[in-house]
């Protein structure tokens, strides 16, 4: 074993021990499901931020965002500004939320939609959109541990890394399931002072060894027009709506996927998600520079077809032997941190929304149910990665985003006015979900795979957008020409179960 | 409060849509020139908002305080 590897395997087995240590951070009864959960919504500002930021910036985004820029040039920066304009968004969206959770108890955007709609059938369809979009989500996150093991080689690659992988997963589920939300949150302490360590490094160290920033955009620029296929460093103007709309698109998404949900709801007052939005924006920045290790590839020469190898790649070829067996740890403990959320995110979705809602005598507030059902969605999730190619994987979570949204009318729209009738939202969902799934589907027969954005020519000028906003257009369409038919015929609704003062 | 007061108030939420204009429409950044440190504009532009987003929220939340 080099040192780089003793490094890596030294760290993995750190965090693995804090992870069943945690346990018992703050002595408190992990049988309850919101201290299971939600760690007893107790994380203050300083916890909360490494929480967050290690949940919704995950190893696969530190590996997929330089590698699509290294392949697709200026259209890869879209995270940028996705990643930017989430936080208004999520700054008045997610403390309103928070609120009502905290005031009615509630630990999923199911739970709200239950009680403010009283509608089941909308309340499960919220919860399996969760599930849907977030399961090959997981699968991706352990995506991205192979391709370190697989880099690494050595004992680390037996079995093409699948051996590593079941390791690694084995231990995660385990203390996962001891320890729940507590396990991420220790471990992101270490997570994001590895990476923003590496980022700080890379970018201290990488661009003056390629000749300066400046001749890295001109080598790009180069490299990028010489393809097959050329892209180039700025956006070709056919691109900008694609662009901007897969901005926006996925921005709505980012904090109603179900493990933002959970670990905003983790947080001890609604000042404290307030003052996350304000400060988080840290990591985007930091993921603008990693996205701009594509670039440095591209001058340094590295050529390959695989993107997901560039960034190993290039931090092995830079960094000091011992920086890089810290830095290819930061990769995989950047995918155990949000693995664990999205286990608990999901999990609670299908115990409280799903199985709850069949079940005639639950068990309130017991975290059984969830506990079980996270072991059981990691191990699904490393069977799935195992057996199925992983094309399937990034081409689910694509669509995953574009169903995601689709949830906005019923619980961002919730949050503000119940003047769409629920059987509505409902009808708009089933739609939506249809129809953008359709068009995403359709993608492959013109262009060859599965890709987020449609073409259509309005007045003769082709216009390519992101299929999650006409989805939400339609949606959007459907429910309320829905609610006006409704009222029309007098069909009844269920009362509100919040009051207006749940959400001050 | 005062009824002056409480436009400002409702307003500094304003702030807030500063980022979905300075981004949605490439149109107005994407070019090389100028440049700063060797990056061109597109990029420096789109690095720079993301401090300015995070100053915008901040901004907002101080402008609530002093309602207080």
């Amino acid at each position: 074993m080099t040192l780089r590897d003793e490094v890596f395997a030294g760290l993995i087995l750190l965090v693995s021990a804090m992870g069943f240590v945690a346990a018992r951070w703050g002595g408190a009864n992990l049988q309850r499901l919101d201290e299971w959960a939600l760690g007893g919504r107790r994380f203050g500002t300083i916890v909360s931020w490494f929480l967050i930021g290690g949940d919704l910036y995950t190893a696969y985004t530190f590996v997929a965002v330089p590698a699509l820029i290294y392949g697709a040039g200026a259209l890869g920066f879209y995270a940028v500004p996705y990643a930017a304009i989430a936080y208004p968004f999520g700054f008045v969206v997610m403390s309103r939320f928070w609120t009502v959770a905290r005031n009615r108890g509630y630990v999923t955007a199911a739970d709200f939609v239950r009680d403010r709609f009283g509608d089941r059938s909308l309340e499960i369809a919220v919860a399996l959109t969760g599930v849907l979009a977030l399961m090959p989500y997981v699968a991706l996150q352990v995506v991205g541990m192979k391709a370190v093991f697989v880099h690494l080689g050595g004992a680390f690659a037996t079995g093409n890394g699948e051996l590593a992988l079941t390791v690694a997963f084995v231990l995660l589920a385990a203390y996962t399931y001891t320890s729940g939300l507590r396990a991420p949150a220790a471990i992101a302490f270490v997570k994001d002072t590895l990476i923003y360590a590496t980022v700080i490094a890379a970018i201290v160290i990488i661009p003056p060894r390629l000749g300066g920033w400046a001749h890295i955009f001109s080598a790009s620029s180069a490299a990028l027009a010489a393809r097959p296929k050329p892209a180039s460093i700025l956006l070709q103007p056919q691109l900008a709506v694609a662009y901007a709309t897969m901005a926006l698109g996925s921005c709505f998404a980012l904090f109603i996927y179900p493990h933002s949900i959970t670990s905003v709801l983790a947080a001890k007052s609604r000042v404290v998600v307030q003052r996350n939005m304000a400060l988080l924006p840290v990591y985007s920045l930091m993921l603008g520079f990693l996205a701009l290790l594509g670039y440095c590839a591209l001058a340094a020469g590295i050529k390959t077809t695989n993107g997901n190898v560039v960034v190993p790649t290039l931090l092995t070829m830079f960094l000091p032997n011992w920086f890089a067996g810290a830095a290819l740890a930061a990769i995989v403990i950047g995918a155990l941190v949000p693995a664990a959320i999205m286990a608990i995110g999901s999990a609670n979705l299908f115990a409280n929304n799903v199985f709850g809602e069949f079940t005639p005598r639950r068990a309130q507030g017991s975290a059984h149910l969830s506990k079980l059902l996270a072991l059981a969605l990691l191990l699904f999730a490393l069977g799935f990665v195992v057996f199925v190619p992983t094309k399937y994987a990034i081409n689910l979570q694509l669509l995953g985003v574009i169903w995601m949204v689709q949830i906005v009318p019923a619980f961002v729209l919730g949050l503000y006015t119940r003047a769409l009738h629920p059987k509505a939202l409902l009808l708009g969902w089933i739609v939506a979900m249809a129809t953008a799934t359709w068009m995403a589907v359709s993608t492959v027969t013109s262009t060859g795979s599965l890709s987020p954005n449609i073409t259509f020519t309005y007045w003769s000028h082709p216009v390519t957008a992101f299929i999650a906003l006409y989805g939400l257009a339609i949606n959007l369409a459907v429910t309320i020409a829905a609610t006006a038919l409704f009222s029309l015929l007098r069909i009844r609704r269920a009362p509100d179960a919040t009051s207006p003062r749940d959400y001050s | 409060m005062p009824k002056a007061i409480a436009h400002v108030t409702r307003a500094r939420y304003l702030l807030l849509l500063l980022p979905f204009v300075a981004y949605l429409y490439p149109g107005w950044y994407d070019r090389i020139e100028p440049h700063l440190f060797g990056f061109p504009f597109f990029y420096w532009w789109q690095l720079l908002w993301v401090v300015l987003t995070s100053l915008s929220i901040g901004a907002v939340m101080l402008l609530g305080r002093v309602r207080r």
